[in-house]
């Protein structure tokens, strides 16, 4: 699978901002991921590589040191949920359990349609709003509760389905 | 005593469009600067401040800058540091949310005043919200003849860029930081050479906190003399201070320096719910020294009380726990968290991390045996002051510190072979 001729062009309109073009590594592989539902496809690395003019080595490296990418497919909907202390100190336990009951999968899974995945995170600098979570890469949910938390899956259920009915990912 | 804005709009107010922040006197530093003052008048103004860097470490930021060469090398880089992920911390947030053009004015003023070519505001890649608020007012600041060629008819051609970090704790560390901007994993770098010879691609750099950089506006328009009347000898101004946790209003208040902790937690952030007893305070995000409520309650929030009493300023993100909470599950996530967010490279830390955690595990499932807790001790006292950066000095203390001012519940969890608390603390 080759970068589309835009990604490209964005990718490349973004050395400028910097004397070596390896820094736009991070940049290009957020673009990435907004374009391919929130995974970086293993087949764009040597293309993206050669673009940046750095071995496929680096690309793999940074890719999985930082936390923000995947490597491998996450749901249409990648619900992160914090769970560090202040979170957990305002019952993110109970909302991690609410919305693995919801959806019927564990932190660390994908639904076998794509739609969602459950993931628990690091703290998302969010603590006097907390328990919170993030969507994709959406601005947060905050101050959770456990039906709060089970009503916006229901929300975001009716939004895939509404998404499959026209035939197109959300 | 009620807060004072300088970093900060009033309540209900943003001032993130230009129109809004010239109105409320904006940009009125960076002319006075450009047009009036020389370089070194600012750089010496600054420190004669007194002001302190924001984003934990609390070193004197004039002094910070007046460590960049004289030897007319260039390009030389600021790199702002927006990339808060020390847990319990959302302060700089609120100024990128709600006031970035004091930011910009900041970073403006600081370039002026040290010949900086360029400044990367390295943002935490899970700011949506902040980066687009960010990236318009730097446009707006663009179309106004704030930054680009010849700023304000000066000469001064100054650029700022906006970069995305993507979820990892080390790229706060300065050098961790830089490793991230040029396009590697964030693994901080030995030092000596230090950022202010070799930083960005080995140039000179400065490396400053969004909130310190929101400072700099306003001592330059109103002068050293007219800060250091604010908060405490040595510890000068407002800071935000983040309240999270067991409190009846959890949010952020701009306070002077010097404030009492319990005032914080009590008047600004409404007290404790249900009228429970305060048990610990974390006084500046999961790195710092855990405080027990007796010295909570005596400690005032400036460098200096702070570390008499065994603990750090740090980002004044004050996380509070009430006496349903148990400190071993405290422990718990903290360590895990560090364990998490280790880069690797040193032993002791990428090591000791995982031995903290997993030994607050043994201790909370029932497993746990009373030697452990000399186990815990002396795997922190390892972890301190060996490695290339502080992370693990900070797993140390966050972690290790809940055993040493919290003993006695520790040694109940090997006692009651598991949480005696599980009835009423938070889950982990």
């Amino acid at each position: 699978m080759p970068l589309s001729p835009e990604l490209k062009q964005r990718i490349v309109a973004e050395f400028p901002k910097y004397p070596e073009k390896r820094a736009v590594l991070l940049t290009a592989l957020h673009f990435v991921q907004a374009e391919h539902g929130g995974w970086i496809p293993p087949e764009l690395v040597p293309e993206l590589a050669e673009t940046i003019e750095i071995p496929q080595i680096d690309v793999w490296e940074v890719i999985s040191f930082y936390s923000l990418f995947h490597s491998e497919p996450v749901g249409r909907f990648h619900l992160q949920i914090c769970t560090n202390l202040p979170c957990c100190l305002r019952g993110a336990r109970a909302i991690v359990r609410a919305l693995s009951e919801a959806l019927d999968l564990r932190p660390g899974e994908c639904s076998s349609d794509g739609a969602f995945s459950l993931a628990e995170v690091q703290c998302l600098g969010s603590c006097g709003t907390a328990p919170v979570l993030q969507i994709n890469n959406e601005p947060f949910e905050e101050q959770l509760s456990t039906e709060s938390a089970v009503a916006l899956v229901g929300r975001l259920r009716a939004k895939a389905a509404a998404a499959a009915g026209e035939g197109r990912p959300s | 005593m009620s807060e004072l804005r300088l970093v900060l709009p009033p309540d209900g107010q943003n001032w993130s469009r230009l129109a809004d922040y010239k109105a409320n006197g904006g940009y009125a530093a960076a002319e006075k600067a450009l047009r009036e003052m020389k370089p070194e008048a600012i750089v010496e103004e600054v420190k004669t401040s007194g002001l302190r860097g924001r984003g934990g470490a609390g070193f004197a930021a004039g002094m910070k800058w007046s460590f960049l060469p004289k030897d007319g090398r260039r390009p030389r880089y600021i790199a702002c540091n927006a990339d808060e992920s020390e847990p319990g911390t959302y302060k700089d947030r609120q100024i990128l949310e709600r006031n970035p053009h004091k930011l910009i004015e900041g970073l403006l003023i600081a370039a002026w005043a040290n010949t900086i070519d360029a400044a990367y505001i390295y943002m935490r890649g899970e700011y949506r919200g902040p980066y687009e608020n960010v990236t318009a007012s730097i446009a707006e600041a663009y179309a106004a003849g704030y930054l680009g060629k010849n700023v304000l008819g000066t000469g001064l051609d100054f650029d700022i860029y906006v970069h995305r970090g993507a979820g990892a704790y080390i790229c706060g560390e300065e050098t961790g930081l830089m490793e991230s901007l040029e396009g590697r994993k964030g693994q901080p770098r030995k030092r000596p050479p230090f950022p202010a010879v070799s930083g960005l691609w080995r140039q000179p750099t400065t490396i400053n906190n969004v909130e310190t950089m929101a400072h700099v506006p306003h001592i330059v328009e109103k002068g050293a003399a007219w800060f250091k009347t604010i908060g405490m000898e040595k510890s000068t101004g407002t800071t935000i201070f983040g309240v999270s946790g067991d409190v009846v209003r959890p949010g952020a208040f701009e306070l002077p320096l010097g404030v009492p902790l319990r005032e914080i937690i009590f008047e600004h952030a409404g007290g404790i719910p249900g009228g429970r007893a305060l048990k610990a305070v974390i006084p500046g995000g999961v790195s710092m020294p855990v405080l027990t409520a007796e010295q909570a309650m005596k400690v005032t929030m400036d460098h200096e009380a702070l570390r008499e009493a065994g603990t750090l300023l740090g980002t004044g993100a004050v996380i509070v726990m009430d006496e349903r909470q148990c400190m071993v599950r405290a422990a718990l996530v903290i360590a895990r968290f560090f364990r998490h967010e280790s880069c690797g490279q040193c032993t002791q830390c990428r090591e000791g991390t995982g031995w903290l955690h997993k030994l607050f595990m043994s201790l909370e499932n029932g497993t746990g045996k009373l030697a452990d807790l000399d186990t815990i001790d002396e795997v922190t006292r390892f972890m301190e002051g060996r490695t290339i950066c502080a992370l693990s000095d900070a797993a140390a203390w966050g972690a290790g510190f809940f055993l040493r001012r919290f003993r006695p519940e520790f040694e109940a969890h090997v006692q009651h072979r598991g949480c005696p608390l599980a009835a009423t603390s938070f889950e982990v």
